[in-house]
């Protein structure tokens, strides 16, 4: 009975999702206010029922119901249940049922801390989210339900989760990323409830700014897992694939740095307002896209066998009613005469628009890259791929052009600035960059022309937030002084900013030293690589809970000093026979060394084996959740939480 | 003046839309076949119960569907019920039984049941050859005549017979 | 000059906008040249459609039986059908863990003028949501459910 429970308690949840809806809109229509406050309430009871219709499905999944059609599909009597728990939302209908918890987690997140939200505003911007959940919510019930059952002959045993699905990472990936996708719907909630009650100013940008950054910091930390996951897990030490699935998440991002960027514009300077309602809707509409290209099966797998076109027409649907809407809404509503304020060629304002228009550019390129094949098949003009070297044409000098922009962001006025004001630091600064990035790529054995750029460009970012706290303390006794008086909003960007840093030269650095061979080993066989030796010493079966494994043993060796032993494993997991490659890393800040195992070579006990150098590859991920972090620290800054209601004019007073 | 920019974005996402639904609406089952509306090509080959030598002739006189399948072929069993069914229905139902192995395909039959009025072998795939076969399962309506009318690429089942294939049979009969 | 501020401004963005686009199409053109590959079936491929000594992508169901590996290196010689034609490959390296006979493969790579494909890539299906859609065409064609 559980799983009827849980279809029910998520079918309240729908319930509560179409009050949420039409209650508090009606209420800010008609001027009433009980109906506006019946929101709140509201957003609490759709938590509440989503909450509980997710945790039947995990009780479902950890008593072994197989009975259960995603149960029997995806778990197995013999799965660890910390994985059963994973188990949930490795598969379609599980996930969108997390991705609904999410949604209703956040919206309830809104309602708890709308305090000082105007309550017109309040009721319009949960309304929103309401209307995103019935979406979703009936999404779930009519397309793909989770709860449904293998009726009357039910499985003894389930068919396993995918083992590569069977990790750690992936318990903590799917989670962080929608609680990304998911919570630009309060950014894009904010966006159509300002555009409806006709009031775009910079005290809406200041309510959806902490939203917007805590949604993109939770967007990078996934995308920042699912590349580690990626590289450790499938075996073949790739970090960025720039595969359909992981587009659908990178265009979200890269909008929404736009968006975090425009927000600040607007907050502080009341400008680009229509231009940062539009990237809100846009990164909101990316983010739906993007499910609708996972799930509906028109990139992933054209064939209609495991997806249901029914599937792809709803969301189709959905995106037509959430995006088309919204755009019309805008069309019709957003300011349209220029504002009054003014700013110059130089300064913080132009850099801003630089930076919007670098990201924007870059998302369409990529959604450019991944639609290209549906555009020519639907153009019949047969059966086109668009691989990583596309992506890297592109991205990579839309990336080098930001940079130098990125760099004198920080330290530039609003209005207008005077490059003399700073031109001696700066001068400083790029001659301290360009010694570094001189001298240091011999560090890693030889020089390289692109490792230097990417040192000079890396450099020149924080040679910009230096050169910004150095210019903050002119005149002041200590730097020190000047580091107290800091909000944490600066902090946020300096952390996001050095992260973002990090990931340039890592990127650059594992591209272009990364030392990779595969060959054939036997027992005794010693190979060498980028100044290290791997000894394999062969293999022998070793048994997991769930799977049988054959596992190597190989030594590596620096000079003559032991630096690791590694073994990786060949799996085969019992339940669905799939053979899975499990690398052995050496982790290290300055290098990764990989090794995996192909198949089994003849006769003497031999091995195709895959041996990786990797330069600095961890440099990525300690970035990527740098930006992330960066981006979670800005929500703590004091103004935030006291929000004048004047602050429009305010903000208009000393434009 | 100004506000007709403001649609821009509509406009752009409105192509987009209609390039999704393009891509949602195209069906890469879709493989026209060079026989629609000619006859059956011309083969001799024994039934699967081994007792009787059969040719094309055996499509005259009433429309009849022709299922392409195979024992190896995990989609075969899943529409197999609903094979079972429409011949139960009192549709007449020619098998093929593609790229397979005799004892196999006589065991399945015995086991998931027979809904074929008989099953033509074609062990070496020389028929599916002449026919235009990418795979199991392919379904063919054909008519009274001997004609084929329609070829279904994958599964039969109530959908895909609520569609294009069970309405080219129901075409058929009067 | 003697411009407005304001209208000064505009014809800024006005040329942002226009500068920005034209680099944006110079960089996808300049991208999708030479780095798109266009999937031949083998059909085609035995039917003498597909172009010789150039990258494209041939894809279908590895021929049971068909998988040879050397034992001296990491060559492996298998075939590729879509049962309407077979294409035999070349290939030295790693193969993804997801291969095996009588599954999909997608591989990249160039067709030599003995019409053996040569490949670089070897691709199998690899996550849960995602396979190469002319694996599963392949699949497909052939009535297989992975």
């Amino acid at each position: 009975m559980i799983a009827e429970y849980g279809l029910l308690a998520l079918i309240m949840g729908l319930v509560s999702a179409v009050a949420l809806t039409f209650i508090p809109l009606w209420g800010a229509w008609r001027g009433n206010i009980a109906a506006m406050h019946s929101a709140r309430p509201l957003a609490l009871s759709l938590f509440v029922f989503c909450a509980l219709s997710f945790a039947l499905l995990c009780v479902s999944f950890l008593n072994d119901d197989f009975s259960l059609v995603v149960v029997a599909s995806n778990s197995n009597s013999m799965l660890p249940s910390f994985y059963k728990f994973s188990a949930v939302w490795g598969n379609h209908e599980g996930s969108m049922l997390l991705w609904i918890l999410v949604l209703a987690g956040w919206t309830l997140a809104v309602a708890v801390f709308s305090a000082d939200l105007p309550v017109k505003l309040m009721a319009r911007v949960l309304a929103v989210m309401g209307l995103v959940g019935i979406g979703f919510i009936s999404f779930s019930i009519f397309t793909s339900n989770p709860f449904a059952r293998h009726l009357p002959n039910a499985p003894l045993d389930g068919q396993d989760l995918n083992p590569l699905l069977q990790d750690p990472g992936l318990i903590i990936h799917p989670p962080l990323l929608y609680m990304g996708y998911v919570g630009f719907s309060v950014a894009f909630a904010f966006a159509i409830a300002a555009l409806m009650g006709g009031r775009l100013d910079a005290a809406w940008a200041r309510w959806s700014r902490p939203w917007t950054n805590v949604a993109w910091g939770f967007l990078t930390l996934g995308i920042m897992l699912g590349s580690w996951w990626a590289y450790y897990e499938l075996g073949w030490g790739g970090w960025w694939f720039w595969d359909p699935v992981e587009n659908a998440s990178f265009m979200p991002w890269l909008a929404g740095t736009a968006l975090v960027h425009s927000l600040a514009v607007t907050e502080k300077r009341g400008v680009f307002k229509s231009w940062t309602v539009l990237l809100a809707i846009a990164t909101f509409s990316l983010s739906l896209l993007g499910t609708f290209l996972v799930r509906s099966g028109v990139l992933t797998s054209v064939h209609a066998f495991a997806s249901d076109p029914d599937r792809g027409m709803f969301i189709l649907a959905f995106l037509l009613v959430v995006v088309g809407g919204s755009l019309v809404l805008f069309a019709l509503r957003a300011p349209a005469v220029d504002s009054d304020i003014r700013y110059g060629w130089l300064s913080r304002e132009t850099l801003l628009l630089f930076n919007n228009v670098v990201f924007l550019v870059a998302t369409v390129t990529v959604l450019f890259g991944t639609l290209f094949p549906l555009l020519m098949d639907a153009l019949g003009q047969g059966k086109y791929s668009v691989g990583p070297p596309y992506f890297n044409a592109v991205f990579v000098p839309l990336m080098a052009v930001l940079v130098p922009v990125m760099g004198i962001g920080p330290f530039t006025r609003w209005k207008s600035d005077d490059p003399k004001r700073w031109h001696k630091i700066l001068i400083q600064g790029v001659i301290v960059c360009a010694l570094a990035a001189g001298i240091l790529p011999w560090l890693g054995g030889e020089f390289n022309i692109w490792v230097a750029l990417s040192l000079l460009l890396a450099f020149w970012i924080v040679a910009g937030l230096v050169a910004d706290l150095r210019l903050k303390a002119e005149g002041r006794s200590t730097i020190w002084h000047v580091v107290k008086r800091q909000t944490p909003s600066y902090w946020g960007m300096v952390v996001a900013h050095l992260g973002f840093a990090m990931c340039v030269i890592s990127v650059v650095v594992v591209t272009q030293w990364n030392v990779e061979r595969d060959l054939r080993m036997a027992p005794g066989d010693t190979a060498e690589l980028a100044g290290y030796r791997f000894e394999f010493h062969g293999s022998s079966g070793v048994q997991g809970p769930n799977y049988l494994a054959d596992e190597g043993v190989v030594t590596v060796y620096r000079r003559d000093t032991r630096v690791a032993e590694l073994r990786p494993q060949k799996r085969q997991y019992k339940a669905s026979g799939q053979v899975m490659t499990e690398a052995a890393i050496d982790a290290g800040l300055w290098r990764d060394l990989y090794v995996a195992m192909g198949e089994s070579i003849g006769t003497d006990g031999a091995w195709a084996i895959r041996l990786h150098y990797k330069p600095m590859v961890r440099w990525m991920w300690i970035g990527a959740t740098l930006i992330g972090f960066g981006a979670f620290v800005t929500v703590f800054d004091r103004r935030y939480r006291k929000v004048k209601v004047s602050a429009p004019q305010g903000v208009l007073a000393r434009a | 003046m100004r506000r007709l920019f403001l649609f821009v974005p509509l406009v752009l996402f409105s192509s987009l839309a209609w390039f999704l639904f393009r891509g949602l609406s195209l069906d890469p089952k879709e493989l026209p076949s060079a026989l629609i509306g000619k006859a059956m090509p011309t083969f001799t080959a024994t039934t699967l119960s081994g007792k009787a030598m059969v040719d094309e002739s055996l499509f005259e006189g009433e429309p009849r569907l022709l299922n392409v399948w195979g024992t190896w072929c995990p989609t075969c069993v899943a529409e197999h019920p609903y094979l079972m069914r429409l011949a139960e229905q009192g549709v007449k139902i020619v098998g093929l039984n593609y790229k397979d192995d005799d004892s196999k395909a006589l065991a399945w039959l015995a086991r998931l049941g027979d809904p074929y009025e008989l099953v033509i072998k074609d062990p070496e795939g020389m028929i599916g050859l002449d026919l235009g076969v990418y795979g199991a399962p392919e379904t063919y309506v054909i008519d009274a005549k001997g004609i084929v009318r329609y070829r279904h690429v994958g599964e039969v089942n109530e959908r895909t017979w609520n569609g294009p294939l069970g309405e080219a049979y129901r075409a058929l009969v009067p | 000059m003697a411009m407005h501020p304001k209208r000064r401004k505009r014809l800024f963005v006005v040329l942002a906008v226009v500068v920005f686009s034209s680099i944006g199409i110079g960089l996808v053109v300049n991208g999708l040249s030479g780095n798109i590959n266009l999937f031949y079936p083998p059909a085609d491929v035995v039917a003498g459609k597909a172009p010789v000594d150039r990258q494209i992508r041939v894809g279908g169901m590895v021929v049971d039986g068909s998988v040879e590996r050397s034992d001296s290196s990491l060559e492996v010689r298998f075939a590729v059908t879509d049962y309407a034609g077979t294409v035999p490959v070349v290939y030295s390296g790693i193969l993804p863990d997801l291969f095996d006979e009588g599954q999909g493969v997608v591989a990249a790579g160039q067709l030599n003028e003995q019409g053996v494909f040569v490949a670089h890539e070897v691709l199998a299906k690899h996550d849960e949501n995602y396979m190469p859609p002319e694996v599963a065409e392949a699949l497909e064609s052939a009535g297989k459910k992975l």
